[in-house]
């Protein structure tokens, strides 16, 4: 089935570049914690970036997620999801670090 | 060749199994939706932790707590752990019928790793809570250990899944129903990790800068 094999190298390509890109995503922030003396901003910085693209990749390549049109369900589960994480985590923060500076 | 119609996340039967694709797309959509409300409890306890940062009590922080090496091994474990899961997942969906071998082979892999995992963990909680940082040291730790200890529980309950899958493949052969729930195992498995990831990048990295 000529079909099923060219899928097959398809797929078995997402997950390999899923593997190849979280590894690399893991391990620019590990090492630039673990051996190097940047200043702690950048340093923040970079690990937030590299944690929010590997997040991205995970989706993309484990959980086969795209933008195409044939997902809307999903994807508009995931951003109603977001809206609820910002109101509610966001909002959390928000409050007590507002409340904690006005402690002080 | 035409494009193959994706019903759900995760990997899709598509041609290989018309039938079973065609059931999977409600199931998988059902169990995304706990997925997401899953979401919700992790970024809950994601928020607490951010709150509780400087509530160390006069005890340690971040920087003299974790153990990067460690954090960084576990990391590893669990990605490799996704990719030998995607593996188990492509057996099943382009292996000669009913053959249960590859997937077995890679779903016992990937049990291995997950909980070569969870001993990594518990090993960092056990040093922790012999230097006297347990849970009960400091509103920092209480998050720290409440939002570790969530995931490690999921993973916990991802091996044990696992375990039933690979009995279930052998006694009733890779059946529709078999094919549906290792879908759903898979979404559950890589959704943990993405999890780790944040955790790797904000509990850990965060707390030792």
């Amino acid at each position: 089935m000529p079909v099923d094999r060219t899928a097959r190298k398809d797929e078995l390509r997402d997950y390999v570049l899923g593997l190849v890109s979280a590894l690399v995503l893991t391990g620019i922030p590990f090492a630039l914690v673990a051996w190097t003396r940047l200043p702690v901003n950048a340093l923040l910085w970079t690990i937030a970036a590299c944690g929010a693209l590997q997040v991205i990749a995970h989706l993309r390549f484990f959980l086969h997620i795209n933008l195409s049109k044939q997902k809307r369900d999903d994807l508009h589960l995931i951003l109603f999801t977001i809206m609820i994480v910002l109101l509610m985590a966001g909002g959390t923060l928000w409050i007590l670090f507002n409340l904690h500076a006005r402690m002080m | 060749m035409s494009v193959e119609e994706l019903k759900h996340p995760g990997i899709n039967l598509g041609q290989t199994d018309p039938q079973s694709h065609a059931e999977a797309e409600e199931v998988v959509f059902g169990f995304w939706v706990f997925m997401m409300s899953d979401v919700v409890v992790f970024s809950l306890l994601f928020a607490v932790f951010g709150t509780m940062i400087t509530a160390t009590a006069g005890g340690p922080g971040g920087h003299a707590l974790f153990d990067i090496k460690s954090a960084f091994e576990e990391t590893v474990v669990l990605l490799v752990s996704s990719f030998t899961f995607g593996m188990a997942s492509l057996a099943m969906k382009y292996g000669e019928d009913r053959k249960v071998g590859w997937l077995a082979f890679w779903l016992v892999a990937t049990l291995v790793l997950g909980l070569s995992f969870i001993g990594l963990e518990l090993r960092d909680f056990v040093q922790l809570i012999d230097k006297g940082d347990g849970p009960d040291r400091s509103g920092f730790l209480s998050a720290y250990f409440a939002l570790v200890a969530t995931h490690g529980i999921h993973v916990t309950a991802g091996c044990v899944w696992i375990a039933v899958m690979v009995i279930q493949s052998f006694v009733f052969g890779i059946t529709r129903e078999v094919k549906t729930r290792i879908l759903r195992l898979g979404l559950f498995w890589h959704f943990l990790d993405i999890i780790w990831v944040t955790i790797f990048s904000f509990v850990y990295l965060r707390g030792i800068v």
